[in-house]
């Protein structure tokens, strides 16, 4: 039956189809429809065409990208018209929102699957390419621009043409310290940033099974970093154990009927997939990235490139940029890299098991550099409270906020300063990302810990010994 | 949606990889409506740098270009569509790279800006180019999907659902809604085959 065996992929999709054009585009349902303020650019489209929101109890919004970390009381005006449009156009079409004052509010990729919005076998799309993340529950879910956000509000559908199947496997057991985190930027750094284009990606394999969710979310975060269209892992018994008993997840009979079908998604045994990528998990070390794209990325105990011994020319010249705007020299120790900051936060690494890694290190500790701490949303914000992990890093000197995108794009204004380097815990090292002139070097919670504690760059392996992760 | 035939221009030779979309516009201009226009905002950080390959986008030679030539992943990185925006209203119509971002080519479509991929190997020859490099006439024809340089004819490839979009000018909203009664047939079996998929709450 090799020839009706389906991957995930293909499985969602199929039951997503509402009609194949002969091109071969198909026109999908979505299941969930996410905004956040940058969608006033598609509510605007709406405006011009006279239309309404076709499914508003699909559609969901929360206010993350703009919104201050700090003094929300004394929100700037550029800032809070942007707020305000959220709110103004969510309310003049029937559309809930998670708005600043809201318990729920949050990044919108930590904020919706930890109320149960995203489930396993659902289309979710949002206008950020983010959205990915969703994938970690078994959900097809992926970014789209504007123009595709105004299409999905008028009409709760899609045009796509069906991804290329590629799964990435990971097997064996990651080594003490590495993470989900270190996992994506090695996989981004063997393919490229663009090597899954065209492709949605099936992760697969023990290492990624024995992930938490938590760890899923950050994996699948960072397939947009790989060019992927998108990235999940099939649901298993650690997704149902998630789900059940979020506030919008299905309840009683109908979660029980919901995980039936929830099992039979993933791929079947022979199914064909177009590009197989194999990983062995112990080879994976807690990895940094040293120039200015996520594929820029190696082991904390390796040295910076020469581009003098990079074959190809472009490649060369890449390296050549990338090393002139980091302020590095080539062959230098990772581990000699001094930072003037640090950053926690972020829709890659923000949630609840990021911020207790990041606390294990710096536990009785003091940052050597300023740093911000962001919730990734006002949920995780009380818990890590009620656990008492604010404490140990305001008491490390670090600064505790409310959540938000915050410094991982700078919208809302928390921006490294010009030439300023930051170990930072987020999803994107290109130039200028954390603010014009910021150099942003990208690596999991607890090497951002330990790299504030030290100053520069390290491996906060020794820093955990004899602590509990 | 302005069709777009043939372009009868010269070109801007950007000779880096992975233009990500924070380069081709930084976040903090992003805030504005759209009829503001987006142009003044396009590699508006790169350029400035010193030294850089952007800065080509200032110089005379390539003035009113209104094709870019760049090298692979052109348009990584983010969604967002004022990315197009910032490059639709500096006058760019048409990108040459071998491989764009997958977000970026499908907003690019639909504002009108042909995503034109071509071999590695021949993007450096253009990038290499004399009259490319010296401004001089490039010509693309999307319906025969070539680029001609002097006496160089390249043929270039691109979705072809994307070329039949681009060719007639076509708008997704008004052909999704010639399938209203299908979308409406498949969401009432939808709902009672998959109950659970409604939001509880």
């Amino acid at each position: 039956m090799a020839d009706t065996a389906r991957t995930i992929i293909d499985k969602i999709w199929d039951a997503h189809a509402i009609t194949t054009r002969e091109d071969g585009q198909s026109l999908l349902w979505v299941d969930r429809h996410l905004l956040h303020e940058g969608s006033f650019l598609a509510f605007d489209q709406l405006a011009a065409r006279e239309a309404r929101v076709a499914r508003p109890d699909l559609t969901f919004g929360v206010a993350d990208h703009y919104v201050p970390t700090r003094n929300r009381d004394a929100i700037v005006p550029e800032i809070r018209g942007m707020v305000e449009q959220l709110v103004g156009n969510c309310a003049e079409h029937g559309i809930t929102l998670f708005g600043l004052d809201d318990r729920r509010q949050g990044i919108v990729h930590v904020t919706m699957p930890a109320q149960g919005l995203t489930l396993p076998g659902l289309i979710v799309v949002c206008g950020d390419s983010h959205t990915s993340t969703h994938g970690a529950l078994g959900a097809y879910a992926f970014g789209i621009g504007a123009s595709e956000v105004a299409h999905v509000m008028m009409t709760q559908t899609i045009w796509q043409k069906r991804p290329r199947r590629m799964r990435i496997s990971v097997d064996g057991r990651l080594p003490p310290g590495s993470t989900a985190k270190d996992i994506a930027l090695t996989v981004i750094a063997r393919i490229g940033t663009d090597g899954a284009q065209g492709h949605a990606i099936e992760f697969a394999g023990s290492a990624i099974r024995g992930l938490s969710m938590e760890g899923r979310l950050t994996l699948c975060n960072l397939s947009i970093e790989a060019g992927g269209r998108l990235g999940l892992v099939a649901p298993d018994e650690t997704t149902f154990a998630y789900l059940r008993g979020r506030p919008f997840a299905p309840r009683g009979d109908a979660f029980e009927r919901a995980v039936e079908d929830w099992r039979a998604l993933a791929s079947d045994r022979d199914a064909p997939f177009d590009r197989e990528v194999v990983l062995d998990a112990a080879s994976i070390a807690p990895t940094v990235t040293w120039g200015t794209s996520p594929e820029q990325a190696l082991p904390i105990a390796a040295t910076v490139p020469d581009p003098d011994r990079v074959a190809d020319h472009g490649s060369a010249q890449a390296v050549r940029d990338a090393l002139a705007y980091m302020g590095l020299t080539p062959g230098m120790a990772l581990g000699d890299i001094r930072i003037d900051r640090v950053f926690i936060g972020s829709c890659t690494n923000s949630r609840i098991e990021d911020l207790r890694a990041a606390a294990a290190v710096l536990a009785g500790r003091r940052a050597a550099v300023p740093g911000l701490v962001s919730p990734g949303s006002s949920q995780v914000k009380r818990q890590a409270e009620e656990e008492g992990l604010d404490r140990i890093f305001r008491d490390a000197g670090l600064e505790w906020v409310e959540s938000g995108c915050s410094m991982c794009v700078g919208m809302n204004g928390d921006i490294v300063p010009p030439g300023e380097r930051c170990a930072s815990t987020t999803n994107r090292n290109f130039k200028g990302r954390q603010g014009p002139g910021a150099r942003t070097h990208l690596m999991s919670p607890a090497m951002v810990a330990a790299a504030a504690i030290a100053g520069r760059l390290t491996d906060m392996r020794p820093l955990l010994a004899g602590r509990t992760p | 949606m302005k069709p777009f035939v043939t372009l009868s221009t010269r070109a801007c030779p950007l000779p880096v990889a992975n233009v990500d979309t924070d380069q081709l516009i930084p976040a903090r201009f992003m805030k504005q409506p759209r009829s503001a226009g987006y142009g003044a905002f396009l590699l508006h950080d790169l350029r400035r740098e010193p030294g850089n390959a952007a800065a080509v986008l200032d110089d005379p030679r390539h003035a009113g270009a209104q094709v870019l030539v760049a090298r692979r992943n052109f348009g990584c990185g983010s969604s967002r569509e004022a990315a197009v925006y910032a490059l639709a209203d500096h006058g760019i119509r048409c990108v040459i790279a071998p491989s764009f971002g997958d977000i970026f080519a499908s907003n690019a479509v639909k504002n009108g800006l042909l995503p034109a991929r071509l071999p590695e190997e021949q993007v450096d020859e253009l990038l290499q180019d004399a009259l490319v490099l010296g401004g001089g006439p490039i010509e693309v024809d999307l319906p025969s999907q070539t680029i001609r340089v002097g006496n160089k004819v390249f043929a270039f490839e691109i979705e072809p659902v994307w070329k039949t979009q681009l060719v007639n000018g076509w708008d997704d909203i008004d052909m999704t809604r010639s399938y209203a009664a299908e979308i409406e047939r498949f969401a009432a079996q939808d709902a009672a085959a998959r109950p659970w998929a409604a939001p509880a709450g």
